[in-house]
């Protein structure tokens, strides 16, 4: 990242001393007021609540897969049983769950609601977001949509993936109320997502302190806002398809009935439109924090930073022309097959450019292998087995046979659940201490690391494997020829899921024993960015004299 | 040290309006699909639910309108304690203007519904648009007489603000009227435009199109005229100064998007598409 040198008006450069935490420690509710939380403007108590929040969803949303995994573990079907029958469309509930409450209500609160909140006020030195209220609704939004999704599940469940695809996601498909609230659930979140993208937005416009030049910002910052921008290009598009779906299943119009002169297709345009960029949107922030952490445990700025800033811009533009490429089976023409093919290929330039650029940081570095490195480096091999494999995928003639086969699912949780979410865990263990004033045990950090990185791949490796040999996704049952890589998925499962709850309940054990006296750089001269010089924890409110950047 | 802040942000009180805001959400969306599936809570909650109707809406519309009251109303009285130092109102223009894109790409997805159908009329519509058996508006009369309609307010929000800007009330507050009133009419006309027309929103994909765009054109045009009764209360009773009246340009930024649609929408889906 950028190097800062930071001269406040009462602090030179990094110092472990906070400022200004004595004057504003007195306006800092009790933790334990409900006000404080339910009716919060504190970017830092709205973020703690994103992250609980997004921990919270995605125990749900991890259970989900555990029990499919224990379906999957063997062929025929033991457990998806209603009546003693196998219960496809159960089956195929919690695989939409699963999908749903991954993207909307964990990857996307943890990134950009959990760390972007706290940090990129932090890292501007701004006193908090441009907009303290309207960020408030958009973390209270997830509740009621969270609530809206579950009880789509209780009243018949919504089959249809996370994609809602007419016309199962229609009225022949799904006539109970399981799909509309499925899109309220969705309408509501996105409401959430626009009204996030418009707040961080203007933060970082309007509150950089003096002299944060954008081309001197950190990238986690840089990265934010890309990912509010591709928000809000894409968010009102979807809200829009799913309104005419609602209109479509309640109200009689032919938007996507083909006996009306509607087009099923134009609904897989328009969520692909927002579907493809929201993939982005999970992966950007990521980028953002693992440049901080490879830069600070190899002691060196990140290597071409204004490389790095624009190859996510360009991953941005990119990531939003390329949608089509989730439809090459469709039935689209040969050049809209080759264009999307070739637009899609283009993104691997940007996305090299990143990867290597964390190689030259690390290169001739003083690198330190402590927890949220460890989380870092898995992140940079994995995703980079998952991009590998989307570049097979963006082939139009391969994609062909490889569409809706386990392997284009082994691909995307390489870059979502072993991208996305290290990520999110790396940035965890990298400011946690930071965030609570408590500490992980480094050995405990160590654990959760080996075992989640040894239970992902025991997971998600084998089936790419089983993809090529062609397992189809989203069934609930499969050949014999399949059971042996299965196993191996389902023990894997176990393994990350058990590593999970360990983690759980570290970060619990962790905050009951209480804080610790934590220097406000704990980890020492590669952390250079304006979040050190704040104590740990921060004052209620930081910033309340805006650093000078030189 | 720092106990007062060198900067000219605002740092907003805690406020209760989003947790009730997003309660309201949820009533309203439940309320919402009791509406659309009245039997879902049970057979014994059905017939009280059916008999209800599209009312099982009106608690959760009811308590979202009182948040954006109570909520707004706090901001205004924000804007008079002095909260919105210049740097605080550039923040909230640049969220004016974000929030005015957000709104433009909702309606790319109609537009884009639109041009898929009308572009690649399917044999289900006879391969033309507009599709056979459809009799479309002649968009020279009444569509036309609404653009007229709508151009027209653009230009009389703007007489309101150069007035406000000149310090004329009287001025500012003859050309907001009028544009209340003209986008009164526009409603109106656009009410009568749909008792008359000759197809409905169940024949097939050109009324799907026509309705939900023109029909979220027409809710925003509301939405924009309640925003200009509010400017028009708030110049009555004073408010509003030449260098500082945001809530004024933001309604004014609004109408001006609004229309903007509507000649896109005149354009493509009356002339073009008709």
């Amino acid at each position: 990242m950028v190097s800062v040198a930071v001269k406040g008006k009462d602090n030179k450069g990094v110092v472990a001393k906070d400022t200004s935490r004595s004057g504003d420690d007195h306006g800092t509710p009790s933790r334990y007021s409900i006000k404080r939380w339910l009716f919060s403007t504190n970017h830092k108590d709205i973020g703690t609540m994103y992250l609980v929040f997004a921990i919270f969803a995605g125990l749900v949303g991890g259970s989900l897969s555990f029990f499919m995994r224990l379906e999957l573990q063997q062929p025929e079907v033991q457990y998806f049983l209603n009546a003693g029958e196998p219960d496809g469309h159960m089956w195929a509930v919690f695989i939409t769950a699963h999908g749903l409450i991954m993207v909307f209500f964990t990857v996307m609160p943890a990134l950009i609601g959990g760390f972007g909140n706290w940090f990129v006020p932090l890292l501007i030195g701004a006193p908090d977001m441009a907009f303290p209220r309207m960020n408030n609704i958009s973390f209270w939004l997830l509740v009621p949509a969270f609530g809206l999704l579950v009880s789509s599940m209780l009243f018949g469940g919504a089959g249809t993936g996370w994609t809602l695809y007419p016309p199962l996601s229609g009225l022949l498909g799904h006539s109970d109320p399981s799909v509309d609230l499925a899109i309220f659930a969705m309408h509501l979140a996105g409401v959430s997502s626009i009204l996030g993208a418009i707040n961080f937005i203007v933060t970082i416009l309007n509150m950089r302190a003096p002299g944060l030049a954008l081309h001197k910002m950190p990238l986690f910052v840089w990265a934010t806002l890309i990912t509010a921008f591709l928000l809000l290009l894409t968010m009102p598009v979807f809200g829009g398809a799913i309104t005419m779906l609602l209109a479509d299943r309640n109200f009689a119009t032919s938007f996507f009935v083909a006996e009306g002169g509607g087009d099923p297709l134009l609904f897989q345009h328009l969520f692909w439109f927002f579907g493809h960029p929201e993939v982005y949107i999970m992966i950007l922030p990521a980028f953002g924090i693992i440049s901080h952490i490879v830069s600070t445990f190899s002691r060196k700025p990140v290597f071409g930073y204004l490389a790095m800033v624009y190859a996510m811009v360009s991953i941005g533009f990119f990531g939003s022309i390329v949608w089509a490429h989730h439809m090459f089976t469709v039935g689209m023409s040969l050049a809209a097959q080759s264009y999307f093919t070739i637009a899609t290929l283009i993104i691997a330039v940007p996305t090299g450019i990143k990867i290597f650029s964390w190689l030259a940081t690390m290169w001739g570095g003083s690198i330190s292998f402590r927890v949220p490195m460890l989380w870092s480096l898995g992140f940079i091999g994995l995703f980079t087995i998952g991009g590998v494999t989307g570049v097979v995928l963006a082939n139009g003639g391969v994609d062909t046979q490889l569409h809706d086969t386990y392997y284009v699912v082994g691909h995307f949780h390489y870059v979502l659940s072993l991208g996305s979410v290290f990520a999110i865990f790396a940035g965890f263990y990298y400011w946690f201490s930071k965030m609570s004033g408590c500490v992980i045990p480094e050995w405990a950090g160590k654990v959760h690391f080996w075992t989640t990185f040894i239970g992902v791949n025991l997971t998600f490796f084998p089936m790419h494997f089983l993809g090529l040999a062609g397992m189809p996704r989203r069934y609930i049952d499969y050949n014999e020829a399949f059971a042996g890589w299965n196993a191996v998925a389902s023990y894997g499962s176990y393994l990350s899921l058990s590593s999970t709850l360990f983690f759980v309940v570290t970060v619990v054990c962790v905050l009951l024993r209480g804080r610790s006296a934590v220097a406000a750089n704990y980890w020492g001269k590669g952390a250079d960015t304006l979040e050190w010089t704040v104590s740990s924890p921060p004052p209620y409110h930081s910033f309340s004299n805006p650093p000078r950047i030189t | 040290m720092a106990s007062t802040p060198t900067h000219d942000y605002h740092l907003v009180s805690p406020s209760p309006w989003p947790a009730l805001g997003a309660f309201s959400a949820f009533v309203m969306m439940f309320g919402f699909v009791l509406y659309l599936h009245p039997t879902m809570l049970g057979e014994g909650l059905g017939a009280p639910l059916t008999q209800l109707g599209s009312w099982t809406i009106v608690p959760g519309i009811s308590l979202v309108f009182l948040t954006m009251l109570l909520w707004w109303r706090d901001v205004i009285s924000e804007a008079h304690g002095g909260y919105h130092k210049p740097i605080v109102q550039l923040g909230l223009r640049y969220g004016m203007v974000l929030f005015i894109f957000s709104e433009v790409m909702f309606f790319v997805a109609f537009f884009w519904a639109f041009f898929n159908a009308s572009l690649f009329p399917s044999a289900a519509v006879g391969g033309v648009w507009p599709p056979t058996g459809i009799h479309t508006f002649d968009p020279l009369g009444l569509p036309f007489t609404n653009t007229i309609v709508l151009l027209l307010s653009g230009t009389t929000v703007t007489w309101a603000h150069h007035a406000l800007l000149e310090d004329d009330r009287s001025g500012l507050i003859k050309g907001l009227s009028l544009t209340i009133i003209l986008g009164l009419l526009f409603t109106s006309l656009q009410i009568y435009e749909y008792g008359h027309a000759a197809f409905t929103i169940k024949d097939g994909i050109y009324g799907s199109t026509f309705y939900l765009a023109t029909g979220f054109h027409g809710l925003h045009v509301i939405i924009g005229t309640i925003f200009l009764i509010v400017c028009l209360y708030r110049a009555l009773h004073g408010d509003f100064m030449p260098r500082q009246h945001f809530g004024f340009e933001a309604a004014a930024w609004y109408w001006h998007f609004v229309d903007v649609v509507w000649l896109f929408l005149f354009i493509c889906v009356y002339w073009w598409g008709g």
